[in-house]
């Protein structure tokens, strides 16, 4: 049996229908072919499939698509608004914060929902913070100067 | 010293033009592709580390509902046993085609043994549970000990040891599980040792690891009835796809297109091809396009890893802190077909300083454990651990600098390397004296801190390089290449363009192409793209120039030497009253002066820039849990000439990262049954962003005379010092030598309880 979801997805209000047990992430990925949010493990581990819920930092593997009915889901294909990329996809690209990038939606998204709690995040507040995101390719250092530039640009501190 | 060459692009940091798909979702890796018709494929995989197949009984997952196809190794061309036999066992194609599917026999936990294609994930997930298959368990062998007793189980009964002709303790060649050994060097290592007055000999050990790249592997494939296939990939290159999966399968190569997804990470664990050739199979049997992921667990258990090693290592040094002999005996697990990278750790074990009497014997030794595969310089890692940590002891006998021993001994112009040629110009000693002037080494130190330095050498590769390069009719330039863009490579060819053509970075567009739509091209692989690929643009760039100088030469009806290509035009030699024509304007009237203008090349890159990289770890151990904390790291590396200096220090930062969990976390952990207990990256700990601190970067550029930019691979170099800068900062802290990877908290308690005991 398939259920019938309603939810607004990064701003759009979508219908659509899934399995009992699918995951959001493969409904995201294989139903509404929103293919921005990755996997890389499926069990939680690895950040690469994070969204936001309700403005709840979620990984999109471990949530039932079932669960989203009349939520709201943010994923990275809704952080760039207007044509406008965000402070920290512009602080991203800026920096060289990904290589090959399979992991630069998962960081965008949880870093975004970082700095909506704390718009003043030390050095040590992000990386904790980013601890459930993997990277394999960047040693974190250009993600973290990224983040805490883009910080200083939402608090108006940069010029 | 040469002229110093100026540059208005090289060595500037502007956004890479891929970047935007990147930030936004928008990039396809090899799993975002779909097609209206398309299956699902998945592997089913043994739950042995060695076992033979007695039956596989396919008929109630056929019968599934949903389910389209199935297949075995019997669906597979059995193509390359006569070769193998004919070979003493060995024949590379042989061992690909039995590891992409089990033929036989089982080898390790998690080999492939079948696979299906059904309507969804969840319905080939089921049908795989229905596939009933007999073994009959085997005995295995799974450390480097055990593997090559004299009493040991044959991985591979008909397969004999290459490499020992007239060798001592060889002779007759009974098949063993030692596929592989060799041997180099120069002088004679008991005379070096005569010569020392100190002598150290030390043994070491290392783990299985995974490259741990975040994207699994995935394709999708298209078949036709008439035989041709697309396949949607990710790989280090999708020539290399193309390559082997027509090979296994039989296909003409002119059938077989590749289109290269963006990839998630590779680090030369995608150099070879897994799910593609079963896919293509899937495909055909369907009719269907099949679409192949793998978990993360099958990422673990069946790709990729980097296999355990033992090292024994003797040095010796006069009084002086002169080497005078250097001797290694290095074992290298290769997984269950052998291959490992241990003639690249013979290779650069001693690599980085002059020795007048070295040498390094390897053996490369079978063990059920998944085939082994590239991971990031390959096989020099482990062997820099063995020697970085000797040094470090040496220097600490000898009552010398650790730098200064190193200088002292560092290779430069003319050393003879202990693997064979003399070297060109490097930058061993700059890399160094840059390390040493950093602030950072002679930095305070608090209580249960240390500091420890090593030194990394890896070659860099050049192989097979295609470019084209586009003049489109408005002056923008289209550049296309055949190497997947793993770090940035889009920006570091575009730079090359653009500095080429004297135009803006931002009219040049750098296309990953299909493998119908450029000449062949070799990996993604070896730090070679900039360098090789990048060589190859700037040589098709040049054709292009050539080709506008001749236009400019035809409007101005005078001989083409007459005509020069400055600042992004042309200009006609002492002649100031002519108007120089630009790119745009030669390009808008390319029809009325001949054609299209487009250039091309094709070439075996030549002239390699090896490169060093020294690295400074300071680490903080807490005595009660045994947690290594690195609280500060310092990467110097010689770029030879650094293209996008963010995207270097990337992969500095990167490999000194990578090289840090391989020091303190990650390893496989198996049960006595051959079985991986930890398949995923809860257990299997690669460093998270809490774990490590800035990373800091020094770039030395001692450019590459055998490359127009002086470029050098920078990709490899940085996983190679960590290692052991990081074990000796732990000495240095704690005044334990530990020489078993990894320094995980319970090990490093042990060492601790060993020395109060002592």
């Amino acid at each position: 049996m398939k259920r019938h979801i309603t939810a607004t997805i990064d701003g759009e209000a979508r219908e659509f229908l899934c399995d009992e047990d699918q995951t959001l992430l493969d409904a995201l990925r294989d139903v509404l072919f929103k293919t921005g949010t990755k996997e890389g493990c499926g069990t939680g581990d690895c950040g690469a499939c994070s969204v936001t819920v309700d403005g709840r930092l979620v990984c999109a593997c471990l949530v039932l698509a079932a669960e989203v009915e009349g939520a709201r889901v943010e994923t990275v294909e809704g952080i760039a608004q207007e044509g406008e990329l965000h402070p920290l996809q512009r602080r991203f690209l800026e920096q060289a914060a990904l290589q090959c990038g399979i992991c630069t939606p998962g960081f965008l998204v949880a870093a975004k929902s970082l700095l909506e709690k704390n718009p003043d995040p030390s050095e040590k507040e992000v990386r904790f913070w980013l601890a459930g995101n993997l990277c394999r390719c960047t040693g974190y250092d250009k993600i973290i100067r990224s983040v805490l530039d883009a910080a200083a640009d939402l608090r108006g501190e940069s010029g | 010293m040469s002229e110093e060459k100026k540059f208005r692009w090289v060595g500037t940091r502007p956004i890479r033009p891929d970047g935007i798909d990147k930030v936004t979702g928008r990039a396809n890796y090899g799993a975002d592709f779909a097609l209206p018709d398309m299956l699902w494929g998945k592997v089913l995989r043994s739950p042995h580390a060695h076992a033979r197949i007695q039956s596989i009984d396919l008929k109630r997952a056929k019968a599934l509902a949903g389910v389209h196809a199935v297949m075995t190794a019997e669906d597979l061309p059995d193509l390359f046993a006569e070769a193998a036999k004919s070979n003493g066992g060995h024949d590379s194609s042989n061992d690909l085609a039995h590891n992409v599917m089990a033929r036989g026999r089982v080898l390790y936990h998690g080999h492939a043994i079948a696979a299906v294609a059904a309507t969804s994930s969840a319905i080939a997930s089921q049908a795989l549970e229905l596939i009933d298959v007999e073994y009959e368990p085997l005995p295995h062998v799974l450390d480097i000990a055990s593997a090559i007793a004299s009493d040991a189980t044959l991985i591979h009964e008909d397969r004999v040891t290459q490499g020992v002709e007239g060798i001592e303790g060889f002779e007759g060649a009974e098949p063993s599980n030692i596929a592989n050994r060799v041997q180099l060097g120069h002088g004679d290592p008991a005379e070096g040792f005569d010569l020392a007055d100190e002598v150290i000999e030390r043994e070491f050990t290392t783990r299985p690891i995974h490259q741990g790249y975040i994207e699994p592997h995935a394709c999708l494939a298209q078949t036709t009835p008439d035989g041709r296939v697309t396949l949607w990939s990710s790989s280090q290159g999708h020539f290399m796809v193309r390559d082997y999966t027509a090979k296994l399968l039989d296909i003409d190569l002119s059938l077989v297109k590749v289109i290269p997804a963006e990839i998630g990470g590779g680090f030369g664990g995608k150099t070879t091809v897994y799910l593609e050739p079963l896919a293509v199979v899937l495909s055909r049997k369907s009719g269907r396009s099949v679409k192949m992921v793998m978990s993360r667990e099958e990422v673990f258990r069946a790709s990729g890893p980097t296999l355990g090693t033992r090292i024994k290592l003797k040095l010796g040094a006069t009084r002086e802190g002169v080497f005078t002999g250097g001797e290694a005996t290095l074992h290298y697990e290769g997984g269950a077909f052998g291959g490992s990278s241990v003639m690249a750790g013979c290779m650069t074990i001693f690599a980085p300083y002059a020795f007048p009497h070295v040498r390094s014997t390897g053996y490369d030794v079978m063990v059920n454990k998944p085939k082994g595969a590239a991971y990031r310089a390959p096989g020099a890692p482990m062997a820099a651990f063995a020697l970085e940590t000797v040094i470090d002891e040496m220097a600490e006998r000898l009552e010398i600098d650790p730098v200064d021993l190193r200088l002292r001994n560092a290779a430069k112009e003319g050393t003879l390397a202990s693997f064979g040629p003399r070297y060109r110009r490097v930058g061993c000693v700059e890399t160094l004296e840059a390390l040493r002037d950093h602030p950072h080494y002679s930095a305070p130190l608090g209580p249960h801190q240390g500091r420890g330095i090593a030194v990394g050498f890896w070659f860099n590769a050049g192989l097979q390089s295609s470019a084209g390069v586009n003049l489109n009719p408005d002056g923008t330039v289209t550049v296309l290449s055949g190497n997947p863009d793993i770090g940035g490579s889009r920006a570091s060819l575009a730079l090359m363009t653009a500095e080429e053509f004297g135009i803006e970075y931002e009219r040049v567009e750098v296309v990953i192409a299909d493998t119908q739509s450029i000449g062949f091209t070799d990996v993604t692989g070896g730090s070679r793209v900039t360098f090789a690929t990048g060589m190859a643009v700037i040589e098709a760039a040049a054709d292009v120039r050539r080709q506008l100088c001749e236009r400019a030469a035809a409007v101005w009806e005078v001989d083409a030497e007459r005509v020069v290509w400055e600042d992004g035009e042309a200009r006609l030699k002492g002649e100031s009253d002519r108007a120089p024509l630009t790119l745009a304007e030669l390009a808008q009237n390319a029809g009325r002066t001949g054609g299209p203008i487009s250039g091309r090349a094709a070439l075996t890159a030549r002239g390699v820039g090896m490169a060093f990289g020294a690295h400074i770890c300071d680490v903080e151990v807490d005595p009660e849990t045994g947690r290594v904390e690195v609280i500060r790291y310092t990467a110097v590396q010689d770029a030879g000439r650094a293209i996008h200096p963010s995207y270097v220090e990337g992969q500095m930062q990167g490999g000194a990262v990578q090289g840090i969990g391989w020091a303190l976390n990650e390893e496989y952990v198996f049960d006595s049954d051959g079985k991986l207990e930890n398949p995923g990256f809860l257990d299997y700990r690669i460093p998270v962003a809490s774990d490590v601190p800035m990373i800091d970067t020094v770039i030395v550029e001692v450019p590459n005379p055998k490359h127009p930019y002086g470029v050098r691979g920078v990709g490899e170099v940085p996983i190679v010092a960590p290692i052991p800068a990081v074990v000796n900062a732990v000495y240095a802290a704690t005044g334990v030598r530990f020489r078993d990877l990894p320094l995980s908290p319970p090990k490093v308690l042990v060492g601790l309880d060993g020395k109060s005991a002592a």
